[in-house]
């Protein structure tokens, strides 16, 4: 049996998106900025899945840039929004705790140039307090990035009222949507959301494929020099293929995603009910305010690389928020920001599950980790002490 | 390429000299979980001879194994060679280590150290 429950990190491509890649592979080899009929096919192409990603998030065609994926999208979208802000005197930025390093680290540097930055709380649940980012708000705010969905812990942000309080203040608002993106409903006007980031390959797209949403009226600068590509805003030859698969994805997800979400929803609540029955474990994150693929849990006295190999020789894929897992010798900053510490947030599995898994599958998963973290359990110094007294329980 | 070596993942599963001592001569325990590593060692020890060994570890694959080999490196040993042995000789005998987990094995080499040491003190 194989379970591949970390579809978080990455999906499996949909046939649909494999067989429009081909094609476009085969048929749409033309440089869309080329003049011959064989150029403007491709254009064609290109325009028409513009015009349909538009659709789908509601926005207008030209308020869509194709971009290599999440990353350059949230590095885009940050950039543009600090320069826009400096060129009004405004340097403060606020964000949050558990943002993606995609965002974090772009943070970092904008710091190092002289913003200020803010990181809200997160609290226990993994969700941002609007009153909390109100009273952050100042005069000389020029961006709020929160992003939609958390990548670890699966917690849904309220966008729409903290775009709704950037309107009103005058304050860009970019959402990092990379986990929501076809998983969950975006309509950019009704969200009061001016930039946008997504990543075709967590809906079934290719990799190396994204795109980034920007409000007609909001600056955008570019973060890569060359040709008028995207309107001048993101040089280089359009990854057609890619375009065009991502979009083709995005289609069925958005179409399919009720029925999908009902029953990944099912799913999860009984991974969630089966896992809770493990003694000091604890689920990361609101229990109903999450994405419905999404299952995080910290088991206490064990590490999780260690359950993560283990699982893998069960058939089932995953991920942990420990040290082990990063190379780093901090666990997972998320975890962190909800208010886990260290010796147990080392201890943490993600379970990220797709739409095909099935009930049998997720009792297998239940039934595993019941036996690893048992058999770990078994030889941890650590629950030895707990057991024994000589360390008190956290969780 | 695999993550680790056939024989890190051959500890790594079936550990050797998994538990607990009762009344052992020296304990020693290295690490700490905020880190995400803790090793306890335990040492029976005869006539300056090594005559059992035993470990727990809280932590990543390569801890584990790494604990596991260097037991086998030490059972039977005389105190002063077990002594000598480096982080270098666990990770050589587990086929090698991926850079980033290396402390691994040092932690073994001063779990040793640190069982040895609180057998002298007893003694």
């Amino acid at each position: 049996m194989n379970i591949y429950a970390d579809n978080a990190a990455t999906t499996k491509m949909s046939d649909r998106a494999i067989q429009v890649m081909t094609d476009c592979m085969r048929n749409y080899y033309g440089n869309p900025s080329s003049l011959y009929r064989i150029g403007q096919r491709a254009k064609e192409k290109l325009e028409e899945a513009r015009l349909e990603i538009a659709k789908l998030i509601n926005a207008e065609p030209r308020e869509i840039i194709f971009t290599s994926g999440g990353s350059e999208s949230d590095n885009q979208a940050l950039l543009s929004a600090a320069a826009a802000g400096k060129r009004k005197g405004k340097t403060h930025i606020i964000s949050t705790a558990f943002e993606h390093h995609a965002i974090l680290h772009t943070l970092k540097k904008l710091e190092q140039n002289g913003y200020e930055i803010t990181l809200l709380p997160v609290h226990e649940n993994g969700i941002v307090r609007t009153d909390e980012l109100e009273a952050a708000i100042r005069d000389d705010t020029c961006l709020v990035t929160v992003m939609t969905a958390n990548n670890e812990i699966g917690t849904i942000q309220p966008i729409k009222e903290i775009g709704g309080l950037c309107r009103q203040r005058g304050v860009t608002f970019h959402t990092d949507a990379v986990q929501a993106v076809g998983h969950l409903h975006i309509d950019v006007k009704e969200q009061n959301i001016d930039m946008l980031s997504a990543s075709a390959h967590k809906f079934h797209g290719p990799k190396g494929t994204g795109f980034l949403y920007c409000r007609r009226g909001v600056a955008l600068s570019n973060l890569i020099e060359g040709g008028a590509q995207e309107r001048g805003k993101r040089a280089g030859t359009e990854n057609l293929a890619g375009i065009l698969a991502m979009t083709a994805a995005l289609k069925d997800s958005v179409a399919e995603m009720d029925m999908h979400n009902e029953h990944k929803r099912a799913i999860r609540d009984r991974l969630i009910k089966g896992l809770s029955e493990i003694p000091h474990s604890a689920l990361n994150g609101d229990a109903e305010k999450r994405l419905s693929g999404n299952v995080n849990f910290c088991f206490e006295g064990i590490e999780g690389e260690s359950l993560l190999i283990l699982l893998d020789r069960k058939g089932i894929s995953a991920s942990s928020g420990s040290a082990c897992t990063s190379g780093s010798l901090d666990p997972s900053h998320v975890l962190l920001a909800i208010g886990r510490v260290h010796d147990v947030a080392h201890g943490s599995l993600r379970l990220s599950i797709g739409e095909d898994i099935t009930g049998d599958e997720a009792d297998h998963i239940i039934k595993s980790v019941k036996e690893v973290v048992e058999y770990l359990r078994g030889f941890s110094p650590v629950w030895r002490d707990l057991m024994t007294g000589k360390r008190e329980f956290i969780l | 390429m695999a993550l680790y070596s056939e024989k890190v993942m051959d500890h790594f599963m079936n550990p050797r000299n998994v538990g607990v001592i009762e009344n052992a001569d020296g304990i020693g325990e290295v690490g700490n979980a905020k880190c995400g590593d803790i090793m306890r060692m335990y040492l029976k020890i005869d006539d300056e001879v090594i005559t059992d060994v035993k470990f727990e570890t809280f932590g990543c694959a390569s801890a584990i194994a790494s604990s596991s080999m260097a037991t086998e490196l030490i059972k039977g040993q005389r105190v002063e060679d077990a002594l000598a042995l480096t982080n270098k000789a666990v990770a050589e005998a587990l086929d090698g280590l991926p850079d980033y987990k290396m402390h691994c094995s040092v932690l073994a080499e001063e779990a040793i150290q640190a069982a040895i040491e609180d057998y002298k003190k007893k003694k």
